[in-house]
């Protein structure tokens, strides 16, 4: 990767990711592309989102999910871990508590697939400056 | 100027002065602890650590009062700032610190070593103890000791005096704070043994202690028992110091001269010969003298000799190299120290002809030293196992004795030394200050090189309490150029200056561990940090030294007899064998130090 | 459809339980099973106006829902499509309906500044971080701002360090930029070692090039081109992901010569702490990275002054570098907007204790006790009554229920006789005793005091041991007396912020607490029975039907057969030696007749 040489070039380059993050959110087929942030910091992992995550990835991959998962820092909901959040095209994003082996399947068949809700959704209750 | 009011008291003071010295200035004592400063030699210990010396800030630079306590050692005046060193807040928060400090000491005053010199009982005093509120746990340490000294940590109270003289002054870093909380002590590194850390003996740590956590390994009882054995013929020779600083244990003032007190006290608790180390260090610079011209002489023909040539008077400066320039081992004077040259003349010659066995003769010194107690013990000083020198005993041990014989050091006559061992000029006298070796040497080395008399024998240049001198002295067209320290960091620097190739060209340096010299020694009585009491030791000793009639060792008839009947030349082969020493790489023994 | 209904404990414990089993019922009744669906969520955190219910996807909040409501919820707003207008929020500033939660004032209580990007960007990816608007702050300064206009916005911001004394920030880089000098250092506090506190860790593991940003701002403020973070070595994942920030931001120019064109050169270094919590206090920290013995050495002369290596420093904790990029590309008057008059901006706590919401909150400065508690921490464990909040860490106070409407900032909770610290928050309830949980804090103090000045190494250990001597059961009067003496001479005399404010926990609850200090020392009784000194198990010997298994669960044979037959029972009664009792409480645990009690 090139240095960044200017604020100008910075700015430019912004967009550009913005664009692409957008790009690959509303990509080819909205209908298949779903993302999934895994709340990874010390507490997560403590609590067993690591292997969480792999289980979901292998679980998607055998569903023949198209799923961009990606690790994010604490949400806050530490009564909770691990927490995972799920944005479905065309929905709000929600955030799953307690994930384990068994509710990540759950969230996976019933509500990535189906549309249908289950249980263990923590409400945000915060609100994020950008 | 700044203006502060401490007391209701106003008074102007320099900006960067603290409250302390301030209150000082204004005759003011506030108690201290922790703190400690030889004024005019470069160390002060101002952690802030014991809490003692704390009072209220009822003005600040803000014009409002401070929120909390501050330490007056570590705090500076400020405009416009007004103090109050005894209010109610400040008397309950420094008597309770102390009755915390107390919680924790083991109290045993009346054995310990430090009783009576103790700055914690002294404290204790002032502000009025008479009960410990806190009853609790006690710390309790490994006792541990070397040939010099003795640690006692349950009585540590973490003013980290030690730790300061031993890492800024020394450069040694034996002793530091380990731990943390309550735990926390000063200690060798992973509280291994003293003995096995890079610790050189000079004892400085003890010198500085202001409780019983670090006193003296006492041979008081070993010296009595020789002199109480009639089998034993038992010598006891006196070094240079400790004329000067005797008489304050007997309450004279600091700076009085007590030689003949001193040999009259010898002979009255026992001693069978009353002798002068100041006579073997006239017999040291014969040696280290010619010693120096030898080398001097070998680099202008030409050949290869190391120079500078060091000074090896000082046992914990010969220790202090050994650990930490194992490289530069032939740098040192090969040259025994005077308590050394003294036992073995002692033992050698004098034994033979007085026609005494030398496992009957106990040989004594009385040193202001710590060091020398281990320097006596060394293998190379040993023949068949049998010492050069039995026992060292420092100023205060000596004190000791004569207090337990029940005699008034005040009220004795003043006697000569005995003789062939006693008589000594001007410039043995003043091996006892810093920079003394060095005139000493300068006033016997000139003359023998030069042919000539040494036109001003005052070589002012090197005197005073500066903590590292140098000149130049023309030797008749040749620039001989000499360096003066004491403080094994500031030896560390010539040291490591010799390393990087010498590049002022020293041709002769004196080192001396203690501050002043070994009037500022580790044996010598409690100075308590007050500086003019070393001043006046160095004063004292070039009085002793200008009151001679002879003040140039190669003068001294003693000396020159001993050489004609015994020794043949200085450097010669009988004086190599009994004068001289090898030095040994005890690097191995070092933990990393650093600046 | 959906209709989410908020199982959490503050919502059941108003039966919310029954309110989905009515919904299921009626919406069967209906034949609507299949269309609409009922679950049950987590707390929505809003438990002071619950039980909740929330229908989806038109986001419809209903708030105090009773079991009998839901008939109207299914007729009206599932059936009809029509609002029910008298279960909505209502709005206490406007009275206005409100039907979306995104507009009710709670779900404002919680402002994410310094988290911003904490569970919202990967960050182990610094493209994402740049498409955040990351390093933009950097590049507004270096190419747009002075250094000293970059210290005045940081001073007109109003923030003040979040490493728990307050000490403005701008004010601070200002006396550290005075003192130019060839060699300076920006230093950051990443020695976190409050227990619980941990949102400095969630920083630097969630949005690690926030602080590589800040730190390279206030480098060019200040005129220093060396940045040191110091960070715990039990900060494994922290460190991991601060390496890959720095070592993306050096590939990208951020880090190092020349940054954006601009001639200016920055670059960080990390150095590891061994967790002495000693050394989060700044001249400590700076000894500790120096490689010499980390304790702390009196103030003057400050780092800004004589700092790492003698040359003058600044040092910031995380979450205060965590605010400056954001500070400096939306301006100081927006942060100042934020917060109460004197505390700008926001503060992240580790909420912690008997409460149901446990977790990393941020909220703005001004935010009261109750509100954090009640409506972020979703009220206390299992309904039991409130006690004590600690805050501050073990520098800190407890604070009781008379303070719940203390607004958080730093010179309100020193008031109250706390402090704000660097952001643990410890809620309690009648379960825990104060005595007890000062003796926690003393410990932690002792244990991580430095030893260097008296007052600290000893006075500190006499307290804990007049703390326990009261746990136990041999307390005095007196030693309440010696205990607030030393308290307050420890205050007042020792050398660094540890020492000084170490008997804060002890103070504050012999003020708020003194009954409960008092019936230890004179009626030998812990109340919230956790002093097991001062517990006495007793078998009542009328109720127990002598089945023997007290004595089996007993681990120390203190339980044997009487040779008593109550009334009505065929086997003798139990009874406690309580000389050999060790206070275990398995004996309770186990018996199904209520016939053991605690006295």
């Amino acid at each position: 990767m090139a240095k960044v040489k200017s604020l100008a070039e910075l700015k430019a380059m912004r967009e550009k990711l913005q664009s692409n993050l957008d790009l690959r959110e509303k990509s080819n087929d909205p209908d298949s592309l779903v993302q999934i942030k895994v709340a990874m910091a010390t507490c997560g992992i403590a609590a067993g989102a690591k292997q969480v995550m792999e289980h979901m990835m292998e679980k998607a991959d055998e569903l023949k999910l198209a799923i961009v998962f990606t690790q994010t820092g604490c949400m806050g909901y530490c009564h909770a871990e691990p927490t995972i959040e799920v944005k479905c095209p065309g929905r709000d994003p929600l955030v799953f508590g307690h994930v384990d082996n068994n509710k990540a399947d759950e969230i996976l068949t019933k509500y990535v697939m189906n549309n249908e809700m289950v249980e263990g959704i923590i409400p945000v209750n915060y609100e994020t400056i950008g | 100027m700044i203006n502060v009011t401490i007391d209701n008291k106003q008074i102007q003071v320099e900006p960067g002065t603290t409250i302390l010295k301030a209150a000082r200035q204004a005759g003011i004592d506030i108690p201290t602890l922790c703190y400690f400063e030889l004024a005019g030699m470069k160390f002060e210990n101002k952690p802030g650590g014991c809490r003692v010396c704390v009072v209220e800030v009822v003005k600040d630079f803000n014009g409002k009062p401070r929120r909390n306590l501050a330490p007056a050692c570590a705090t500076d005046c400020v405009e416009g700032m007004e103090v109050l060193t005894h209010s109610p807040r400040v008397i309950n928060a420094r008597k309770t610190v102390v009755e915390l400090i107390l919680s924790d000491h083991p109290n045993d005053c009346l054995q310990c070593e430090k009783s009576g010199d103790c700055e914690l009982q002294a404290l204790a005093q002032k502000l009025g103890i008479r009960n410990i509120p806190f009853k609790g746990e006690q710390s309790t340490y490994r006792k541990d000791q070397t040939l010099s000294i003795v640690r006692d940590v349950d009585k540590c109270v973490m003013c980290r005096r030690c730790e300061t003289m031993c890492n800024t002054i020394q450069s040694v870093g034996a002793l530091s704070a380990v731990n943390r909380g309550f735990q926390a002590v000063v200690a060798p590194a992973f509280e291994m043994d003293l003995a096995e850390s890079s610790c050189v003996n000079c004892g400085q740590c003890v010198q500085v202690c202001p409780v019983g956590a670090l006193t003296l390994r006492d041979n008081i009882s070993d010296v009595m028992a020789a002199i109480n054995d009639p089998t034993k013929t038992v010598v006891v020779q006196s070094a240079p110091a400790v004329r000067v600083a005797l008489g304050e244990e007997f309450g004279m003032e600091p700076g009085t001269i007590v030689t003949g007190k001193m040999a009259a006290a010898m002979r009255r608790v026992g001693f069978d010969y009353a002798f002068d180390t100041d006579w073997s260090a006239d017999l040291t610079i014969m040696e280290e003298g010619t010693e120096l011209l030898g080398r001097v002489k070998k680099v202008l023909n030409g050949e290869k000799a190391a120079l500078p040539l060091f000074t090896s008077c000082c046992p914990g400066w010969v220790t202090f190299y050994e650990k930490n320039f194992p490289d530069l081992l032939d740098y040192p004077s090969t040259a025994k120290s005077p308590q050394q040259m003294f036992g073995a003349v002692a033992k050698n010659y004098f034994a033979q002809k007085i026609g005494v066995k030398r496992e009957d003769m106990v040989v004594v010194s009385i040193m202001p030293c710590l060091a020398k107690k281990s320097e006596c013990a060394r293998d190379e000083f040993k023949v068949n196992g049998n010492p050069d020198v039995d026992f060292s005993l420092t100023t205060r041990e000596f004190a000791h004795m004569i207090k337990q014989c029940n005699i008034d050091l005040n009220n004795l006559p003043e006697e000569d030394f005995d003789s062939p061992l006693g008589q000594s000029t001007g410039a043995a006298v003043i091996f006892g200050a810093t920079g003394g070796v060095m005139e000493a040497a300068v006033r016997t080395a000139y003359e023998v090189y030069t042919g000539k008399p040494l036109a001003n024998i005052d070589l002012e240049v090197v005197r005073g309490l500066e903590g590292m001198k140098e000149a130049t002295v023309d030797f008749n067209g040749l620039p001989v150029h000499v360096g003066v320290c004491y403080g094994l960091a500031n030896a560390r620097k010539m040291m490591e200056e010799v390393r990087n190739g010498n590049p002022r060209g020293f041709h002769f340096i004196e080192v001396m561990a203690c501050p002043g010299g070994c009037i500022g020694g580790a044996g010598q009585p409690y100075h308590h940090g007050n500086s003019d009491i070393i001043r006046k030791r160095m004063e004292a000793t070039y009085r002793e030294d200008a009151g001679k009639p002879i003040r140039k060792s190669h003068e001294n008839p003693d000396i020159i007899a001993i050489y004609k009947e015994y020794y043949g030349e200085p450097c010669g082969h009988l004086s190599h064998e009994q004068l001289h020493t090898h030095y040994f790489d005890k690097s191995q023994h070092v933990e990393a130090c650093g600046e | 459809m959906h209709v989410l209904c908020c199982g959490g404990t503050g919502c059941q414990a108003s039966a919310s339980a029954q309110i989905v089993k009515n919904f299921e019922t009626i919406l069967a009744e209906k034949g609507l099973q299949d269309e609409v669906q009922v679950i049950k969520t987590g707390c929505f955190g809003f438990c002071e106006k619950g039980p909740i219910v929330k229908i989806m996807p038109d986001n419809t909040f209903y708030v105090q829902v009773k079991p009998e409501d839901v008939e109207k919820i299914v007729n009206e707003h599932i059936i009809k499509g029509r609002k029910v207008t008298d279960l909505l929020y209502l709005d206490p500033e406007n009275q206005e309906h409100v039907a979306d939660s995104k507009h009710m004032g709670f779900y404002r209580k919680q402002l994410r500044i310094a988290l911003r990007n904490c569970g919202f960007v990967n960050p182990e990816d610094i493209d994402e971080c740049i498409s955040r608007g990351g390093y933009e702050g950097l590049g507004k300064c270096l190419t747009e701002m002075t250094p000293q206009q970059v210290i005045d916005e940081v001073t007109k911001s109003g923030l003040r360090g979040r490493g728990g004394a307050g000490f403005p920030t701008g004010v601070k880089w200002g006396l550290c930029a005075k003192n130019k000098c060839d060699e300076m250092y920006v230093i950051c506090n990443a020695d976190e070692g409050d227990p619980g506190a941990f949102m400095d860790r969630s920083i630097m593991e969630g949005d690690p090039h926030s602080i590589v940003e800040a730190m390279a701002i206030c480098g060019y403020a200040i005129g220093a081109t060396h940045g040191l973070v110091y960070i715990r070595a039990e900060y494994p994942l922290a460190i991991h992901r601060l390496q890959i920030a720095i070592a993306q931001a050096r590939e990208y120019g951020l880090l190092g010569e020349d940054i954006l064109g601009t001639g200016f050169n920055f670059d960080i270094e990390l150095r590891y702490g061994a967790g002495a919590f000693v050394c989060g206090e700044e001249t400590a920290l700076i000894h500790s990275m120096e490689g010499k013995r980390g304790e702390p050495t009196f103030k003057p002369p400050f780092p800004a002054v004589a700092g790492y290596n003698m040359k003058p420093s600044n040092v910031n904790n995380v979450e205060t570098f965590a605010n400056i990029p954001i500070i400096i590309t939306k301006g100081a008057d927006w942060f100042q907007s934020i917060g109460s008059e004197k505390s700008k901006g926001t503060k992240v706590f580790a909420l912690a204790g008997q409460i149901n919401n446990v977790g990393l909150i941020e909220v703005p400065m001004g935010t009261t006790l109750r509100d954090i508690i009640y409506e972020i921490g979703g009220g206390i464990k299992g309904g039991r009554q409130f006690k004590a909040v600690q805050t501050g860490g073990p520098s800190g106070g407890c604070l009781t229920a008379k303070h719940l409407d203390t607004q958080i900032d730093y010179d309100s909770l020193v008031a109250a006789g706390s402090m704000m610290g660097s952001g643990g928050m410890v809620v309690m309830d009648e379960t825990s005793c104060m005595v007890a949980i000062a003796k926690f804090y003393l410990e932690f103090t002792c244990e991580e005091s430095c030893g260097k000045c008296s007052p600290c190494r000893i006075g500190n250990k006499r307290m804990l041991e007049i703390l326990t001597k009261i746990t136990e059961g041999n307390g005095t009067m007196e030693d309440l007396q010696e205990l607030r003496n030393l308290a307050a001479v420890i205050k007042d005399a020792a050398l660094c912020g540890l020492g000084q404010t170490s008997p804060n926990p002890v103070l504050s609850t012999l003020d708020n607490f003194w009954d409960e200090y008092v019936e230890h020392v004179v009626d030998k009784k812990c109340r919230a029975g956790v002093c097991k000194k001062l517990m006495n198990y007793e078998i009542d010997k009328e109720k127990c039907i002598g089945c023997g298994k007290c004595a089996k669960n007993c681990p120390g044979e203190a339980i044997s057969k009487t040779d008593y037959i109550a009334e009505g029972h065929k086997l003798p009664s139990m009874w406690i030696d309580t000389t050999k009792c060790i206070k275990c409480g398995a004996c309770i645990a186990g018996c199904k007749f209520g016939a053991i009690s605690v006295k």
